[in-house]
């Protein structure tokens, strides 16, 4: 009997749990929702930060994750196809153990360092800047969504191009590379949605700048880190300009992250 | 071609090893004048920006004499007083003209960091151990999906709008509970927690999936209740890699900046209760990395050096003791 009342009691309390877990969910969306909608108004699309608008921040903002995949998705799917399909053991396996690492390294940290190579060099801030410091966390994410996919490819494919004569690399382009075609462009959009999101490897540098501006060599506007600036503001109105950018900043996130979960279901 | 291509391949891979090895001598190339000037008692030092004078002053022994006189009558107490506010001034003045340093110590953020970690592991591991049985044993497999889609959705939300929803709509309600400052050690690693719990709790229920069917089966036929199999059978199995998750867990936590940035306080004051506002390495980064110069910035590449050696060590104990195991 005792043993029963204990199942009962844990087995509640790990529903509990997980009812906490949503809560959580539906208290920080509910909030977004009514303090964001409250706020928001489609003048927002049309105005820059000076006059109360948003339109810069979210071109900036996609421009700047824009750059950063356009240099962090080619490198980290060769570096993925590398350490899959040429590296060899104890090698390949370090650096897939590196880049595990790199994928959780502090990306304040990884702010700082950008800052150090590029703003200290050249004097001040920019969106280039920003873009690598993204870039840097991009890598890590697209090499394990590379390797792991590539891993679902099965051997005897790739046997059956070699045996047909074709070379590695026309092996690995044309049979493997297509047929995980799928899951690598699913992980790609969400290694995309969680760099669209970040504010701590731009605050120093790429900052925000309160003009429309695609000029990438200068401080370059960017919607999270310009929601850290309003909402720590005095100012009410600034405030509520913030929880309209979080609200879309966030909706912007999370579409784009269900997006990429809906492909795969469908997939499978 | 082939040949390129097989370099190219090689030299992005390498580039993952080579962006880990700048980061680290870029971070103590930066800091090296702060690790000179302090050396190890950097991270036992509690004060930040603090001006010292170079030689110590007679200062201390002025004031024991203008105090030890104040045990007159009211009226001249009034004076001494006077007179010692003076004195006081005067001899700040003393001290613009003998030179002063300013020192930097780290132990403040350090502390910060360590305990906001340490209260969201608290808060965040028996939620998240009971989203992950919930989620593995409990529920039926259509709302598994659900309820597991929507945790990771919660891990999708961006760590800012934590921020922001901690410290208008959370905050308020732990420090009527609890008392205390709103924006505190206590509120930011609370918030923490909530960060971290999808995390943890997406890798404890992917281990503990782990174990074989047949051993809960077994154990089923024998008698035991879910609670039983759950206890004797599945955490026995994926002990390795449910400890590793929380580690890593721990790992992401040291490093979470823009969440903490509005609940922990942003003061470089050691805190004598958890209720107290205070700093974290992260925070301290990201609120003066834009003003400081000099030394004060090389002391904050210092803090930002011994943050990523502290998140290094910890996620590569994890990855390497706990789940190469669990695999």
């Amino acid at each position: 009997m005792r043993r029963l009342l204990i199942n009962k009691i844990i087995l509640t309390l790990s529903t509990i749990s997980a009812l906490i877990g949503l809560a959580f969910l539906a208290w920080i969306l509910v909030t977004l929702f009514v303090k964001g909608l409250s706020s928001f108004h489609f003048s927002l699309f049309v105005n820059d930060l000076i006059d109360n608008g948003l339109r810069n921040l979210i071109i900036g903002q996609f421009i700047l994750a824009g750059m950063a995949s356009v240099i962090g998705i080619p490198l980290g799917m060769v570096a993925g196809i590398y350490i899959r399909e040429y590296g060899q053991g104890r090698y390949a396996n370090l650096i897939r153990n590196l880049s595990d690492i790199m994928m959780s390294a502090p990306s304040i940290v990884i702010g700082a360092f950008v800052y150090a190579i590029i703003v200290v060099p050249t004097g001040h801030t920019s969106g280039f800047a920003g873009s690598i410091a993204l870039a840097i966390m991009m890598i890590p994410i697209v090499i394990s969504t590379t390797d792991s996919m590539l891993s679902l490819v099965p051997k005897e494919l790739r046997e059956a191009g070699i045996a047909l004569g074709a070379s590695k690399y026309k092996v690995i382009f044309d049979i493997v590379i297509k047929s995980a075609k799928v899951g690598i462009m699913t992980g790609i959009l969400l290694a995309f949605a969680r760099i669209v999101g970040e504010t701590a490897p731009l605050l120093f540098t790429s900052q925000t700048s309160n003009y429309f501006t695609l000029d990438l060599t200068h401080a370059f506007p960017s919607l999270s880190v310009s929601i850290y600036d309003l909402a720590s503001d005095v100012q009410t109105s600034s405030r509520d300009l913030a929880w309209a950018a979080s609200f879309i900043l966030t909706v912007m996130v999370l579409v784009i992250n269900l997006t990429g979960k809906f492909i795969t279901r469908n997939k499978k | 071609m082939e040949k390129i291509f097989q370099k190219f391949a090689f030299s992005s891979a390498t580039l993952v090893f080579i962006i880990l090895l700048g980061i680290f001598i870029t971070l103590f190339n930066a800091a090296r004048p702060a690790i000179n000037e302090f050396g190890l008692n950097f991270i036992v030092d509690p004060a930040w920006n603090k001006e010292v004078p170079i030689t110590t002053p007679q200062a201390k022994t002025d004031k024991s004499v203008t105090q030890s006189a104040v045990s007159n009558t009211d009226d001249e107490t009034v004076d001494v007083n006077d007179f010692g506010d003076d004195s006081d001034d005067m001899m700040m003045q003393d001290e613009d003209d003998t030179p002063t340093k300013t020192i930097y110590g780290g132990l403040v953020p350090l502390v910060g960091t360590i305990f906001s970690t340490l209260i969201a592991l608290a808060f965040a591991m028996p939620i998240a151990m009971g989203i992950a049985i919930f989620l593995a044993e409990i529920a039926p497999k259509k709302i598994a999906t659900f309820v597991g889609g929507a945790i990771e959705l919660l891990a999708a939300i961006p760590s800012i709008i934590f921020g922001m929803w901690g410290l208008y709509y959370f905050a308020p309600i732990v420090a009527a509970l609890f008392g205390g400052f709103q924006v505190s050690l206590l509120t930011a690693g609370l918030v923490l927690g909530v960060m971290i719990l999808p995390f943890m709790a997406a890798i404890t229920r992917d281990s503990m999936n782990t174990t074989p069917d047949i051993l809960k089966e077994s154990a089923y036929a024998l008698g035991a209740t879910k609670f039983e199999v759950i206890k004797d059978v599945i955490f026995p199995y994926s002990k390795v890699g449910i400890i590793g998750s929380i580690i890593l867990s721990l790992g992401r936590a040291l490093g979470e900046t823009m969440a903490v940035a509005f609940l922990i306080g942003s003061i470089f004051e050691l805190p004598h209760k958890i209720t107290d506002p205070t700093i974290s390495i992260p925070v301290a980064l990201a609120n003066n990395f834009g003003e400081a110069s000099g030394l004060g910035m090389s002391s904050l590449f210092y803090l930002a050096l011994i943050l990523f050696v502290m998140s290094f060590a910890v996620i590569s104990f994890a990855k390497f003791y706990f789940l190469r195991k669990a695999n």
